[in-house]
């Protein structure tokens, strides 16, 4: 009874004790949710265009965020370094596309998958070695990002919002539509939704296959980008994001892994979830919950409904 | 084999006795109706010919009687027994065996290992002997290797034995995959298309293996083809299928003189 | 020239279907197995025995699992250290229930534990397929990973949360604990390795081990030859994972003498991965391959800035390992997906027919 009653019943009670430290909770989740619903879009991209899972979107974050600071560490003021970042990252889907992904068209999902394993560690390799592998602090100020912090004054106690949350927020919005509205309204939008569609019908209408996907590569790039200054912003800049970015991949498992929506839904469900799920059963546990709750979460989530929650019903045809 | 070889003397005895029997049965997907209200029969040791138009509804009734499909209504009555929900692998054990449209091989496996795997159900010994690899395990193992190796001399695919098949010609692709069918030893042979996509010779070669086949050995086929010279040939009797509604049935030749199998297939004005 | 199968006439099946048909490569495992088990701990330094061949070897029995697991079965897995840990952790807690039990027997006995968890997370397979199926094993390595660090049972509450290797003895010699000679301790791992990889092998070419190909090469034609894809698959998890749990268990008993749940992170994982990717999925010999390229390249990498003369931080040398590795898995995945093992049989056949370069 003790047990069950501090399952089901005590942290209901808490929550409800404490209604402004609960919101609290739920805010913090949601803004870690932001995050990985754009690492997860940085991979919903990649995979929708080209139908690689792209394991080396977390890398790319980090990496994309070092060269920010480092390239304004020696000396460009902040709005040259974002621009040099950003050709950084075009050159390097340009590269992958050429090296990589032009030799193993038509190759079975799985080869896919590691051989975005073997760039995730290219990747990583060149970063350490060009940026160094310690831990740097993101130029927030330098890049025009609010700092500091509101106070909410409700339910009898005070909310905090951090500025930085705030504006991660937006800007993860404001991506998101702009991509909306990038991919239906544009020529190359178009082109890509029919790649997405199907390969080889998009190559028999004279659809460039490889101008496509250097194309995706480099938005879901300026997407890490975007992510990695976000993420930067709210704790440094290191190595040890990669295997938070893993989590993307139970975002995925619920939103589906063609689905932008889902990528944003899913996010946000794992962010909130696992900060509810650490604070008020933690304890029940021994805390450090959050290390698997997203996995957990989406494997049972995946028993119920394997396509995700806006994916489409799977057939199977024999 | 020997149990079917005892039961092909039987063939050709009048009346033939049921093998399946497809009552009233209809599948849709999420609102697309697949087959509508079908029922037929099948006679043990008879070759029984599925045709129709493309989109017909053949492939999904073969998925239905080895249980991929289940269908929202009618049932399926089997050796006597009615099997409304049946998973594949127990369609299997009970004695249906299958090949499909798209060769569905073990691509990264030899036509050895290939025609090795019908023989899944005959193989009983454990992890312990497996492992070991000696006695009990190993003596199956051989006693197996001797049936398939009848199989492949059968089949004339001796020289591409030891072949990965995903390298192989289509048609040898086809022959293996029948290979494969025949080492489950079945009472029931469903064969989706085995001469698609074949030249005339590979055509001939596999309308033998189909009739030795079912002469030699007893087994009950059942097949859909689209080349009608086939099927007007090999089939004894014939079901038309055309929208997932069945539009007739019966012997080669009243099948071909019947009204609403000619419309299906040259069309009508409406 | 010297490899060539003429004039070597079978005469039954047993012969046909023997493990290596051929008789030049029977001499060669011969010769190897004679340089395992006699010139290296003759001849071997004891910085080459414990750098190298012992992590080889306990590497290449976790990759045999790993394999048997995505290369053979076809179900891909993140969560082999996790696995390892398992087997490790529970033969931790064994030698403490029971001190008196000889050493070998708890190391295999681990193996069972890994396989029974292997199991619990193999479930969701049979709903989850392919890349899905990663997410499974992902929540299965940090789960585990989680509960190694809290739950105290599993370290004995020890304070330094790291589990530490008492010393145990197998004929009165020393096998684990800081007084076992590396020759010992290899000569160990070498004989359990060896007779592990014959079981596999021999498991892979019966029934068991074509239904796990036939799962992996088309799942739906596998159950409509009867076979069943719960069962199947699991028995491929427990299978892989009693292999990683006692290669997980070796690690630590006769290798690094201590763990904590660093040892057993998701990069762990991955290096088995990349072992089993580099040396072939689906071949047992790509295992050893996989295993010794990845182990034995880093090493080597460390030993060039210092043989050309050049000054070079250990940490840089880590990178370019990294970005070797790396450039390597995605040649290797372009140029022969299924890696050095085939590459190796390709020589072979190359070797068979020569002088004749199309003779077949």
């Amino acid at each position: 009874m003790e047990f069950l009653n501090s399952i089901f019943i005590a942290p209901f009670i808490d929550m409800g004790s404490a209604p402004d430290f609960l919101l609290q909770v739920v805010w913090e989740g949601f803004v870690s949710g932001v995050l990985y619903a754009l690492i997860a879009l940085g991979f919903v991209l990649i995979y929708k265009a080209s139908g690689v899972f792209n394991f080396a979107q977390g890398i790319m974050v980090v990496f994309s965020a070092l060269a920010l600071v480092s390239i304004h560490k020696a000396g460009a003021p902040a709005w040259l370094a974002v621009i040099l970042t950003l050709v950084i990252m075009a050159l390097l889907a340009v590269t992958i596309e050429r090296v990589v992904l032009r030799k193993l068209v038509n190759q079975h999902d799985a080869i896919l998958l590691m051989a975005t394993i073997g760039l995730t560690l290219v990747i990583k390799g060149v970063g350490e070695l060009v940026f160094g592998g310690e831990p740097q602090s993101m130029i927030t100020e330098e890049l025009g990002i609010p700092t500091g912090s509101t106070v909410w004054e409700v339910f009898d106690g005070i909310v905090i919002f951090q500025h930085i949350d705030i504006a991660a927020a937006v800007i993860a919005l404001l991506m998101v539509a702009g991509l909306g509205v990038f991919f239906s309204v544009t020529r190359i939008g178009r082109a890509l939704r029919a790649v997405a569609d199907d390969h080889q019908a998009a190559l028999s209408v004279g659809i460039s296959l490889n101008q496509i996907w250097a194309i995706v590569w480099f938005a879901s790039g300026v997407v890490a980008l975007v992510t990695g200054i976000m993420w930067g912003a709210r704790s440094d800049v290191s190595f040890a994001l990669e295997i938070i970015a893993l989590k993307a991949l139970a975002v995925l498992i619920l939103g589906g892994f063609t689905s932008i929506p889902g990528a944003i839904v899913g996010g946000l469900i794992v962010g909130i979830g696992e900060k509810l799920f650490e604070v008020y059963w933690g304890p029940l546990f021994g805390g450090g919950v959050e290390a698997w709750f997203a996995y957990v979460l989406a494997l049972i989530f995946l028993l119920f409904r394997p396509q995700g929650l806006f994916g489409e019903r799977i057939i199977e045809r024999v | 084999m020997t149990a079917s070889i005892a039961k092909a003397d039987q063939v050709g005895a009048e009346p033939a006795s049921l093998l399946l029997d497809a009552n009233n049965v209809s599948l849709s997907f999420g609102g697309v109706k697949a087959i509508t209200d079908i029922s037929f029969d099948i006679h043990k040791g008879e070759i029984r010919a599925l045709i129709g138009p493309n989109g017909a509804g053949k492939t999904s009734m073969l998925n239905v009687i080895n249980g991929f499909y289940h269908p929202q209504e009618g049932t399926i009555t089997y050796k006597g027994k009615v099997r409304r929900r049946m998973k594949p692998y127990q369609a299997a054990s009970s004695g249906i065996a299958r090949t499909f449209q798209n060769v569905a091989l073990f691509k990264g496996m030899s036509t050895l290992d290939n025609v090795m795997s019908g023989r899944s159900l005959k193989m009983r010994k454990g992890l312990f002997w497996q492992m070991l690899h000696v006695g009990p395990a190993r003596a199956e193992e051989i006693a197996n290797r001797k049936k398939v190796e009848e199989i492949i001399d059968f089949l004339e695919i001796a020289h591409i034995r030891k072949q990965p098949v995903g390298k192989l010609p289509y048609g040898l692709q086809k022959r293996v995959e029948l290979g494969r069918a025949m080492a489950m030893e079945p009472e029931l042979l469903l064969l989706d298309e085995p001469m698609a996509g074949m030249n005339l010779e590979e055509k001939e070669d596999m309308s033998r293996f189909i009739i030795d086949l079912n002469k030699e050995f007893g087994t009950t086929i059942a097949l859909i083809e689209h080349d009608m010279g086939v099927v007007m040939d090999l089939a004894d009797r014939v079901v038309v299928l055309d929208y997932g509604k069945k539009i007739a049935d019966g012997t080669p030749a009243v099948v071909q003189a019947d009204q609403a199998v000619i419309d299906a297939y040259l069309g009508v004005a409406h | 020239m010297f490899y060539r199968e003429a004039g070597q006439f079978k005469t039954s099946y047993s012969a046909d279907q023997a493990l290596l048909p051929i008789k030049q490569d029977r001499i060669g495992l011969a010769l190897i197995l004679v340089t395992a088990f006699v010139l290296i701990p003759m001849f071997g330094t004891s910085f080459f025995l414990s750098s190298i061949m012992i992590p080889f070897l306990v590497f290449a029995l976790a990759a045999v699992g790993l394999n048997i697991l995505t290369g053979f079965a076809g179900q891909l897995s993140l969560g082999t250290g996790a696995f390892m840990g398992v087997g490790a952790y529970s033969c931790y807690k064994l030698t403490t229930y029971f001190p008196d039990v000889n050493i070998i027997i708890l190391i295999m006995a681990s193996g069972i534990f890994s396989a029974l968890i292997g199991v619990v997370f193999g479930l969701p397979s049979l709903r989850i397929k392919g890349l899905y199926l990663a997410i499974t094993t992902l929540a299965a390595q940090f789960f585990l990973e989680w509960c190694f660090n809290r739950i105290g049972w599993l370290y004995n509450d020890n304070p330094s949360g790291a589990i530490e290797v008492p010393q145990r003895l197998l004929f009165g010699v020393p096998i684990t604990g800081p007084e076992a000679i590396p020759e010992v301790r290899y000569l160990v791992i070498l004989t359990i390795v060896a007779v592990m990889t014959l079981l596999a092998a021999n498991v892979l070419r019966g029934r068991i081990g074509r239904s796990w190909m036939m799962i992996r090469d088309m799942d739906i034609a596998a159950e409509l030859m009867g076979i069943r894809p719960l069962r199947a698959k699991l028995s491929a998890f427990a299978f892989s994972s009693y292999y990683c749990g006692v290669a997980g268990a070796l690690m630590v008993f006769c290798w690094i003498g201590s763990a904590e749940v660093e040892t057993f992170d998701i990069n762990h994982s991955f290096l088995i991965l990349f072992m089993v990717i580099i040396g072939g999925l689906g071949s047992l010999t790509g295992c050893f391959m996989g295993a010794a390229f990845i182990w034995v390249l880093p090493v080597l990498i460390r030993s060039v800035p210092s043989a050309l003369g050049i000054d070079m931080l250990a940490a840089t040398t880590e990178h370019i390992n990294n970005i070797v590795i790396g450039c390597l898995i995605i040649f290797f995945l372009i140029v022969e997906p299924h890696g050095l093992a085939r590459l190796w049989q390709i020589g072979k056949e190359k070797l068979r027919n020569w002088p004749y370069p199309y003779a077949n």
